[in-house]
Formats: C-alpha cells, sequence, structure tokens
C-alpha cells in the first residue's frame, strides 16, 4: 500500500496522536474522495454477520461513510418505536415508593409487544383504544404469612408477596386484542424485574397504560439497550520479533491478538492473529525496543456494528426497522420538494 | 410543511439555498451532507442545527451552475437508494446466517 492510498483508508495509531483523521471531503479536497456514484458505492459496500442471536448482534459494515453508519446507529437508538408503560393510574399506594417515582419505575420496564402491530396515540388526552394502548394491572397487597415458622426471621419465611415482581403485572386486553395477541406474546420481557418491597398492610392497586414512543421523546422507548460501531483495527509488525520481547509485545494488546511460536529453532517469534478484537491501547509505545517493530491502524471504513436489543424485537428486524425509518426521511422530503414544484 | 428555505440567496438565482428541514438534525442532516458534497457540480455543502432545543436543521447548497433544488433532490433520493441496498443486503446476510447456523 502507498502513501496516498494508505492516508485514505487508514488511521494511524502513533505514539502520540493519530493521523490521517483530518476530513477530505469537501469540494477540491486535497485527495478528495471520487464523485459519489451509487453504482460504485453498490461495488464497495459489503456486509458480514458475525454473531447473531436473539437479544445481540454483531456484524461488518464495509465501504460505507462515517456519516452513513451514524445515521443508521442515531436512528435505532432515537427514531425506531417501542412500547413502553406512558401512565399509571394509581388506586392505592401505601407502598414505601412515592407515586411519582413508582410510576418513573414502571415506565422503564422493557415490555414484549411488536410495535409495529400498534398506532401511536395521536391525542394523549384521549380514551384508550385497542390500537393505540396496552392496558396492565398491578394489584398486590403484603401479608403475614400464617404458616412460618414461629422463629423464623427471613422475610421470606415472613411475609406473602413481599417483594413485587415484573411477573405481577396482568395483562388486560382491550377490545378484540385477546383475539389477536397470545398471552405470551405481550408482557414484560424479564420476569425477575424487582419493582418494589413491601411489609404487612402495605399494598398497591396500580393500572398501566402503555403507548407506543420513540426513544427521543424518552429513553424508555429506545428499542435498544446499546447501538454502536468501532472501526476494525489493523496490526502489522514490521521486524521479526523474537525470544522475550515476542512475549513482552504479545502482552501489549489484548488476550487472543499476537500470537507467539516456535519458529523451528526453539526460538519464539511473535505474529498477529486475530486484531479484530484489539482495544487498541498504546501499550508498545512504553518499550523503547518494540515499538519501531509495530504499526497500529484502524480500516477507515470497516465499522464493526454491534446491536443490542431490549427484547421486544431481534436485533436485525430493528437495524432493518432503522434502515426503513431512514428511507421514510428521504422520501418524505422527496414528495415535499415534489408537491413544491408542482405549486410553482 | 416539514421543508422551507431561507431568504437571502434570490440575487444568485438557483444555484444556491438554505434549506430548513423541520424536526431534523445530525441524523439526516451529516448523511445527506456526506453524499451531496461529493457531486462534482457542488462548489459548497454543509449543515447546521442552530439551536440544541429547536428540532431544526438547516442545510446548504452551493453549485457551479446546477439548481441546488435538484442536487438536494439527487442527494435524497442518493441516500434513499443506499438504505434500499443495505437492506437487501442485511437482509440476504442474516437468512443466509440464520440458514447456516440451524442446520
Amino acid at each position: 500500500m502507498d502513501n496516498l492510498e494508505e492516508s485514505k483508508s487508514r488511521f494511524i495509531l502513533n505514539e502520540y496522536g493519530v493521523a490521517n483523521v483530518n476530513a477530505t471531503d469537501y469540494p477540491g479536497g486535497f485527495n478528495c474522495e471520487e464523485p459519489w456514484s451509487h453504482s460504485k458505492f453498490e461495488k464497495k459496500f459489503s456486509i458480514e454477520i458475525v454473531r447473531y442471536n436473539k437479544t445481540e448482534m454483531e456484524f461488518d459494515l464495509i465501504g460505507v461513510h462515517a456519516a452513513i453508519a451514524n445515521a443508521f446507529r442515531r436512528v435505532l437508538l432515537s427514531e425506531v418505536p417501542s412500547m413502553a408503560i406512558e401512565k399509571v393510574k394509581i388506586f392505592n399506594n401505601t407502598s414505601l415508593i412515592q407515586d411519582e417515582v413508582l410510576a418513573h419505575r414502571l415506565g422503564l420496564i422493557p415490555l414484549r409487544a411488536d410495535p409495529r402491530m400498534f398506532e401511536y396515540k395521536a391525542d394523549p388526552t384521549a380514551d384508550p383504544t385497542e390500537q393505540d394502548t396496552l392496558e396492565f394491572e398491578l394489584k398486590i397487597k403484603c401479608k403475614w404469612n400464617s404458616s412460618s415458622h414461629k422463629d423464623a426471621t427471613h422475610p421470606d419465611d415472613l411475609y406473602r408477596n413481599h417483594n413485587v415482581y415484573s411477573k405481577h403485572l396482568k395483562w388486560m386486553p382491550i377490545g378484540g386484542q385477546a383475539d389477536i395477541f397470545k398471552p405470551d406474546q405481550v408482557g414484560p420481557v424479564f420476569e425477575d424485574i424487582l419493582i418494589n418491597k413491601m411489609r404487612p398492610g402495605h399494598e398497591m392497586d396500580l393500572r398501566l397504560l402503555a403507548v407506543k414512543g420513540l426513544g427521543k421523546d424518552h429513553a424508555k422507548f429506545s428499542p435498544v439497550a446499546t447501538a454502536s460501531y468501532r472501526l476494525l483495527p489493523e496490526i502489522t509488525l514490521t521486524k521479526d520479533v523474537e525470544g522475550e520481547m515476542a512475549e513482552r509485545l504479545q502482552k501489549c494488546f489484548s488476550p487472543g491478538v499476537i500470537d507467539v511460536e516456535d519458529n523451528g529453532h526453539g526460538r519464539k517469534k511473535a505474529k498477529v492473529k486475530d486484531a479484530r478484537y484489539d482495544s487498541c491501547s498504546r501499550n508498545v509505545f512504553r518499550y523503547d525496543d518494540l515499538k519501531d517493530s509495530v504499526k497500529m491502524a484502524r480500516v477507515k471504513d470497516h465499522y464493526i456494528f454491534t446491536i443490542e436489543s431490549v427484547g421486544a424485537l431481534p436485533p436485525d428486524v430493528l437495524f432493518i426497522e432503522a434502515l426503513k425509518v431512514l428511507k421514510k426521511k428521504c422520501t418524505y422530503f422527496l414528495d415535499e420538494l415534489n408537491e413544491n414544484s408542482n405549486n410553482k | 410543511m416539514k421543508l422551507a428555505e431561507l431568504a437571502g440567496d434570490e440575487a444568485y438565482g438557483d444555484k444556491s439555498r438554505t434549506f430548513v428541514f423541520q424536526e431534523e438534525g445530525h441524523t439526516l442532516g451529516n448523511a445527506l451532507r456526506c453524499i451531496i458534497v461529493r457531486y462534482p457540480e457542488v462548489v459548497f455543502c454543509g449543515y447546521t442545527v442552530p439551536h440544541p432545543a429547536e428540532a431544526k436543521m438547516h442545510f446548504r447548497i452551493q453549485t457551479n451552475g446546477a439548481r441546488a433544488v435538484d442536487i438536494l433532490r439527487r442527494g435524497l433520493e442518493d441516500l434513499s437508494k443506499v438504505c434500499d441496498h443495505t437492506t437487501t443486503v442485511f437482509q440476504e446476510k442474516v437468512t443466509a446466517f440464520k440458514a447456516a447456523n440451524t442446520s
């Protein structure tokens, strides 16, 4: 790779500071990126799925500009809808948590409900309907456990219902909701979220209304725990590193990045095994004898994208939804432009 | 209406405009900018969110002849094509990954 090519495609992690970070994407900029062409983008672009399960996924987004990758991330965080408890009607609450704190706490419980099946509640004061609201009931009273042993001291033995968990939320279908959703499709994502602790005589009688919302309105509506990306690290050894130095070099990087193997003559030799999960700490630069044998870089257009879903929808569906939201923004403004030009 | 134009560019014809996007911010602004700056006819392109408490984004385009509105339209079309292509590739890869890992 020649210098020009390198300055275009790699950030170089030097002992002090990072090189090649200057933005060159302005008209007429030095080594300005080539003109935008969709076919060239399609040629360069690729995705590699690395890890996938119901709540988490990791994939490589290759050949995109930081602004595009960041747009995907920002949309995931704050503009993909999800359901969360928005209103709590409190009929009775004699527990130690104040009403408003309790209501806030309930709002943060992740709900298992497909937001695509619901509409936004246009008027917040209107009565809830089956299209825009999920209703839950939390009715629970703490009592003495009459069958406990007389020497018992543990709260679990002494009381009944002294811990209130998310499993105590009871779904109350509105209208025809019971026909549309099965009971296991609606409810808290986790059964064991502690909501409140009570003592005999304390009780709660609440009605909870969950609506569809966006993360930019309140973080409880964000469908992801995190969505983030990092650039692919690249480590190259420019010189042979052998013996004790090889082991020292290995310790400078994250585990699994550098491999020390026998070179056949009883001497150990360092080799880069997999730089992908390196933390990119500059530890090597502490050693004068090692720092000239390593080159650390990051690939400018290779994003390692991680999505952790809160649990209502799988992460791949969330990413697709995010893409739809971004596309909808574009088509919305295109429509408006076309309307304007028709009116003139 | 969520799209408007800022006054003050009439003297220069259609070449330069500042568009005001309501309810938008860095998400659309930066993504759109990174595509539009790379059009050869664009002399300047930039965006700003004038105040963090107002959901508004100003998007400026200056060209060496083409109409700024047409450039904006092309930018939006290209960005939406990027979304389409990403969706297709992503769906393809996820299906393949799921098939390979369940069998």
